[in-house]
């Protein structure tokens, strides 16, 4: 494999070829914010959040679309990039609902974090809100679209499972928004619930309904642990506050992870306290229905409890 | 301390001597300000009229170096008038009657003169301590700081066993240590004469009890020199080489420049620190060490409290903790010493001494311990001396009255006392480097009285010289009628201002405690 | 001493006569939310929102300050009491600006935590807003008068612990505001900025400068130590994120409980200031030059060594530290007294 190497700020660093500098200034130990990349999905730079300075191209190339150069150099945090982020991040929160108070997301939101780093405060008044209405149509995801910046990782994710691909960008402008076909609930749609999206949003825009109000972020310990429903070996989080566990979650979808909800019900009934009763969409209506149904056991558990 | 801090909010009757409290120990203070808004009498003696004697009922405000005369003239009135505590005196104390003959000359008219305090005050503050359930006496350098420090001190245990204000509650001598391990250094045994748990090196059961955990032949039986001893063996050549761990005397020992010429006479020096001190820039070998974020430990407070550091971060770049230095240095000498962990020192420390016997970093998890701690089941000793003194019964030392060393005269007419600043700490090596305190109190004045300002010609913000026999600063002034006419006033935690440059190393002959609460200087406008 | 038994949400609980409510709930375990409440602290009874049921009683009394009787039945949680809260915390949000995506507090804030509990939204441009400028012209503590819910606990703890009264309630209504006489800065007024009104704010009202613009709340982990700087010996909590020191907090210490003076909570950054030794120093030719621990430690070895061999032990000194843990004390008088074979060892603050 040919190298090429590179500084970013005044650090030197050599990587393979193809390399992008996003990723060569991770491997260097150097942060650069982003919001629509992410490492399992084709590239997509439409953000911008990562731009960085270097000199000798016009404007401020995203890094995370930008493969890295012999001899190139990168500046990550000069007056100029700083300045390129917090008009995104000003232009994002004009007309983002002021909601961390309760937000799900609140204390694990990347709009938040970069928002701090950079001190961008939101003035407030200006900025035209959106009013769309939350979509809990369905007893796993809650949808706000209200809080969506739009990155457009949640669609990629989705139709990496060529069979889903329930989610994508509908309308144009400022009512650009991230819809189902026909832009109906999810509830209503074929979406199967298996919440690739949900751990792939950046923001409070998707988020899981069974732990609503049952903790904080920072209040949370996890526990990684694995599905062992079928052979694609998904990895899960288990939440616990106060000693208690309180949820599953699944960690991000890693190669050829699909997660489903079938595997998720299940680490749910072996590792929680209080586990929720599963729900199955039956017809145009969710029905709580019995954890062998929920977990597709209902043959074998019929066929052992006859034979007892 | 004989009390615990806590224990200062219980007082009935609180004389604060010498302490500018609120300033130097803002949270001891609090405990002071408690008490009094539960009804207690706060008596402030010092020359200036500080916070703490804002607050008070009485501000006694003496000459500098009086205290002698002053504890002597209570003593005089509480005996006269019989308001000692008799029971106290007769059980637990033996020679009242050379107190009683020495205090009779000491009569508050006789003190007014030389003290400065009316007849009629001091007699008030005595019958009010005499007369107090619990009174408590707190002081701190303005009373040890002086030729006639350790004499001071006696003045101050002979006033309190005299009304049996000592071995209970809320009632005793309390000194307030102004660096946060003063106490801890000298529990170990970091003093020319005693071991830990000040077990004298001249016995010679100590030594064999110190050589053989230590596991060396024998131990030297000759009282080693105090800091000002080694400076002047320095020199004078006797010190040839000298090792320094975390001082700074350059800037907090008197008369600088003698200090540096001494420092730079040595053969070889090695300072130990966290920052590259006026002291280690004069070193040969600079070792860098980490602060107390970075290693575990255990630090004393002025109440005994033995108390937990811990680690919270690694040390920054290469520095290494304290005691893993030493250990480097000793193993590199031929003499293998080796720890696995603080907590490893600190049981040596408790088998050897006493007092610390029953403390343990386990123990310490569930907080503090005051020391006496004899065994793993005791609970520490709040306060001292509670049946019963240290040495059996208690004995009244009677002192004289000695003026300072050095008295203002024609050539330099003001008297220089030092002291602390709230926002700043001991030669500033810290406070300078926080990024908040200093960029609040960023410039030390000095305080001078307007009428004195008024005489030289100098107005608020003025530049002046101030010159002693030994050396002379430059510094701001700032006019305030805190300090009376003939005294003025500044801190030794700024370098620009070494202030200890014209102090006096006059030393109490027993404490070896300089006297930097009195010197005299003259003062000029600068041009 | 007389004790009173009483029932909270079904739990018996027997007190001593006199404790209140909130106390009787916390002992068994109950949990009553509290804005103005400190145990530390004069009871104020102001803000409601620890409001319980008791049947017998008008209206929902404040358990803060409400003395537990014998026989007395208190629901904490009952659909009145629940309801009475969220009004609470709706009034509070509706002039209270929403801004905990960079509040320094965002995580341990009371508004925060109660309005999550409760499920309170606001609307977003919902009642008046203050319009106060956010203090920040001294190097320790941020003000900002928006945020305050004006549960008075700053000015207690001023006045209590700290036995200043620097700040104090002023105005009226809406208009009603925590200022320092003659609504100046606290740069302009006697604060000894020892922020311990900081330690008691619940909200973001108050806020250390350094350590909320540097970290966030769930960012840093907490470790308890002891103060470097006078004989007091204060603890606090040092905040640590990535391997930085980046604040100090309270916690309950022995000697000083929440307080602390402006060394202790804001003298924390010549840890990490440039100054800093970083690696040992060897003095050639009268310049300093860097060295490693194996150069520097055995040219210390050698040259005391060699001044022991040549003038004898005395002919060498050591000065421990007053600013040093015990165990280094203990092991520096080891090594003079054992290695160097003198009792030539005294520290410089015999003060
Ligand atoms: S819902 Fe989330 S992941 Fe999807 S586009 Fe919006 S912000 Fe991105
Ligand atoms: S999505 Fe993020 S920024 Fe938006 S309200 Fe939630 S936590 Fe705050
Ligand atoms: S004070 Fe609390 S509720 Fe207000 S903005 Fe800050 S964190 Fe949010
Ligand atoms: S910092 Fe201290 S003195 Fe200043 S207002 Fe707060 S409590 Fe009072
Ligand atoms: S500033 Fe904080 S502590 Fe003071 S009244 Fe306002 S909310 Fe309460
Ligand atoms: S916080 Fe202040 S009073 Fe407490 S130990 Fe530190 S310097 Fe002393
Ligand atoms: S992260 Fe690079 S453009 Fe969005
Ligand atoms: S906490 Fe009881 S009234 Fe505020």
């Amino acid at each position: 494999m040919s190298y090429v190497s590179l500084t970013i700020n005044g650090i030197k660093i050599s990587v393979p070829k193809g390399t992008t500098v996003l990723d060569a200034a991770r491997e260097a130990g150097v942060f650069i914010p982003t919001f629509c990349h992410d490492p399992d999905i084709p590239r997509f730079g439409a953000c911008r959040i990562c731009v960085v300075e270097i000199p000798g191209m016009r404007n401020l190339p995203a890094s995370c679309v930008t493969e890295a150069t012999e001899g190139m150099e990168v500046y990550t945090e000069s007056p100029a990039v700083v300045e390129a982020r917090k008009t995104i991040l000003e232009l994002l929160l004009a007309n983002h609902p002021q909601d961390c108070l309760t937000c799900e997301k609140n204390g694990d939101c990347r709009l938040q974090d970069y928002a701090f780093r950079y001190g961008v405060k939101e003035s407030g008044f200006k900025g035209e809100r959106k009013n769309y209405p939350l979509d809990d149509s369905n007893p796993y995801i809650i949808r706000d679209a209200n809080k969506c910046i739009l990155c457009g990782r949640c669609v990629r994710t989705c139709n990496a499972i060529p069979e889903r691909s329930v989610i994508d960008f509908g309308y144009r402008g400022f009512n650009t928004k991230i819809v189902t076909a026909m832009d109906t609930p999810l509830g209503e749609s074929d979406c199967v619930y298996c919440g690739r999206c949900v751990t792939v949003c950046p923001v409070g825009a998707l988020t899981w309904k069974p732990l609503t109000g049952k903790g904080r972020v920072w209040e949370l310990t996890r526990q990684e642990v694995t599905c062992t429903f079928c052979d694609s070996g998904c990895t899960f989080e288990v939440l616990s506050k106060d000693g208690k566990n309180i949820g599953v979650v699944p960690k991000t979808p890693g190669n050829g992870r699909p997660l489903c909800l079938k595997g998720r019900l299940g680490l749910e009934l072996k590792y929680l306290d209080d586990p929720p009763a599963p729900q199955l969409k039956k017809g145009d209506e969710f029905v709580q229905v019995s954890w062998g149904e929920a977990l597709g056991l209902e043959d074998i558990l019929s066929k052992l409890s006859k034979d007892k | 301390m004989t009390n615990s801090i806590r224990e200062i909010a219980g007082a009935n009757f609180i004389l604060a001597i010498g302490t500018n409290t609120t300033e130097s120990h803002p949270i001891i203070s609090l405990q002071a300000k408690k008490a009094k808004r539960n009804g207690a009498t706060l008596v402030v003696a010092d020359p200036r009229r500080t916070e703490m004697a804002e607050l008070a009922d009485i501000h006694m405000q003496l000459n500098s170096g009086s205290d002698i005369a002053l504890l002597n003239a209570m003593a005089n009135v509480i005996i006269s008038e019989e308001l000692w505590n008799k029971d106290f005196v007769a059980n637990r104390t033996e020679d009242f009657e050379a107190l009683k003959q020495t205090v009779a000359k000491y009569t508050p008219e006789y003190a007014a003169e030389i003290t400065g305090v009316p007849a009629e005050t001091i007699r008030e503050v005595a019958r009010g301590y005499a007369r107090a359930k619990n009174a408590t006496i707190l002081y701190t350098m303005g009373v040890t700081q002086h030729i006639c420090g350790t004499h001071n001190v006696f003045a101050v245990a002979n006033l309190a066993m005299l009304c049996g204000h000592i071995g209970k509650e809320s009632s005793g001598v309390n000194p307030l240590r102004g660096q946060n391990n003063v106490q801890g250094a000298c529990d170990m045994g970091a003093l020319p004469n005693v071991y830990t748990g000040y077990q004298p090196v001249t016995l010679e059961e100590n030594r064999a009890k110190f050589a053989k955990v230590w596991n060396v032949g024998e131990l030297p039986a000759k009282p080693g020199l105090t800091v000002g001893e080694m400076m002047e063996g320095a020199a004078d050549g006797r010190v040839k080489a000298m090792y320094i761990m975390g001082e700074n005397p350059v800037l907090s020992d008197p008369d600088s420049d003698h200090v540096v010429h001494a420092l730079e006479k040595l053969e070889f020096l090695v300072v130990q620190d966290i920052f590259l001190t006026e002291t280690a820039a004069l070193a040969d070998v600079v070792l860098p060490a980490a602060s107390f974020a970075e290693k575990d430990g255990t630090f004393s407070n002025t109440e005994r409290r033995v108390q937990r550091v811990r680690k919270a971060i690694d040390p920054v770049g290469d520095a290494k903790a304290d005691w893993q230095i030493i250990c480097d240095v000793a193993t590199a000498m031929g003499y293998p010493m080796q720890y696995a962990s603080a907590s490893d020192i600190f049981d040596e420390i408790a088998r050897l001494t006493p007092s610390y016997a029953g403390i343990s970093y386990a123990r310490l998890e569930q907080g503090g311990i005051q020391w006496p701690c004899p065994s793993a089941d005791h609970p520490g000793t709040p306060y001292l001396h509670k049946d019963k003194f240290v040495r059996g019964l208690g004995k009244f030392n009677p002192v004289e009255y000695i003026p300072p060393a050095e008295q203002p005269d024609q050539d330099y007419p003001f008297v220089l006392s030092t002291g602390r600043r709230h926002f700043h700490y001991h030669t500033g090596t810290m406070t300078q480097r926080t990024g908040a305190l200093e960029v609040h109190y960023g410039a030390e004045h000095l305080e001078i009285n307007p009428l004195d300002a008024a005489d030289l010609g100098v107005v608020d913000g003025d530049t002046v010289r101030v010159k002693s026999r030994r050396g002379q600063v430059e510094v701001k002034a700032r006019l305030t009628d805190v300090v009376p006419r003939g005294l003025v006033f500044t801190s030794f935690h700024f370098p620009e201002v070494a202030i200890n440059k014209l102090t006096n190393p006059a030393r109490d002959p027993v404490a070896k405690i300089p006297e930097l609460k009195v010197c005299a200087v003259k003062v000029e406008k600068a041009s | 001493m007389a004790e009173v038994t009483l029932t909270i949400n079904g739990i018996s609980v027997t007190v001593p006569k006199g404790t209140t409510v909130l106390d009787a709930a916390r002992q068994a375990g109950i949990f009553i939310p509290t804005f103005c409440h400190d145990p530390e602290l004069t009871r104020f009874g102001a803000c409601r929102m620890c409001v319980v049921e008791i049947p017998g009683m008008r209206n929902l009394p404040a358990s803060c300050v409400t003395e537990a009787t014998d026989g007395m039945v208190v629901h904490t949680d009952s659909p009145a009491v629940i309801e009475a809260r969220k009004t609470i915390l709706e009034l509070m949000l509706a002039n209270h600006p929403m801004d905990c995506l960079t509040c320094g507090k965002n995580g341990d804030c009371r508004l925060q935590d109660y309005a999550y509990l409760y499920g309170v939204k606001t609307e977003p441009f919902g009642g008046e807003k203050h319009n106060y400028p956010v203090e920040n012209d001294n190097p320790f503590i941020v003000r900002d008068m928006n945020k305050c819910i004006l549960c008075g606990k700053c000015v207690r703890a001023c006045a209590e612990i700290q036995g200043k009264s620097i700040v104090d309630f002023a105005y009226r209504g809406f208009d009603a505001k925590i200022t320092p006489a003659m609504d100046v800065p606290l740069s302009e007024s006697e604060c000894v900025f020892c922020g311990n009104c900081v330690a008691v704010c619940p909200v973001g009202a108050l806020q250390e400068k350094g350590l909320r613009s540097a970290a966030r709340t769930w960012e840093v982990k907490k470790v308890k130590t002891t103060c470097p700087y006078c004989g007091t010996g204060c603890s606090f909590e040092l905040n640590v994120k990535d391997n930085r020191v980046v604040g100090v907090t309270s916690c309950d210490g022995d000697v000083n409980g929440r307080a602390l003076c402006a060394k202790g909570r804001f003298g924390y950054g010549f840890i990490h200031h440039p100054d800093r030794l970083t690696t040992p120093l060897v003095k050639k030719n009268g310049k300093f030059v860097k060295a490693t621990w194996e150069e520097a430690i055995s040219l210390v070895a050698q040259k005391l060594g060699a001044v022991k061999d040549k003038y004898g032990s005395d002919a060498l000194a050591v000065l421990s530290s007053a600013r040093c843990t015990n165990e280094e004390n203990y092991l520096m008088q080891k090594f003079t007294r054992a290695v160097l074979g003198t009792n030539n060892i005294d520290h410089c603050a015999r003060l």
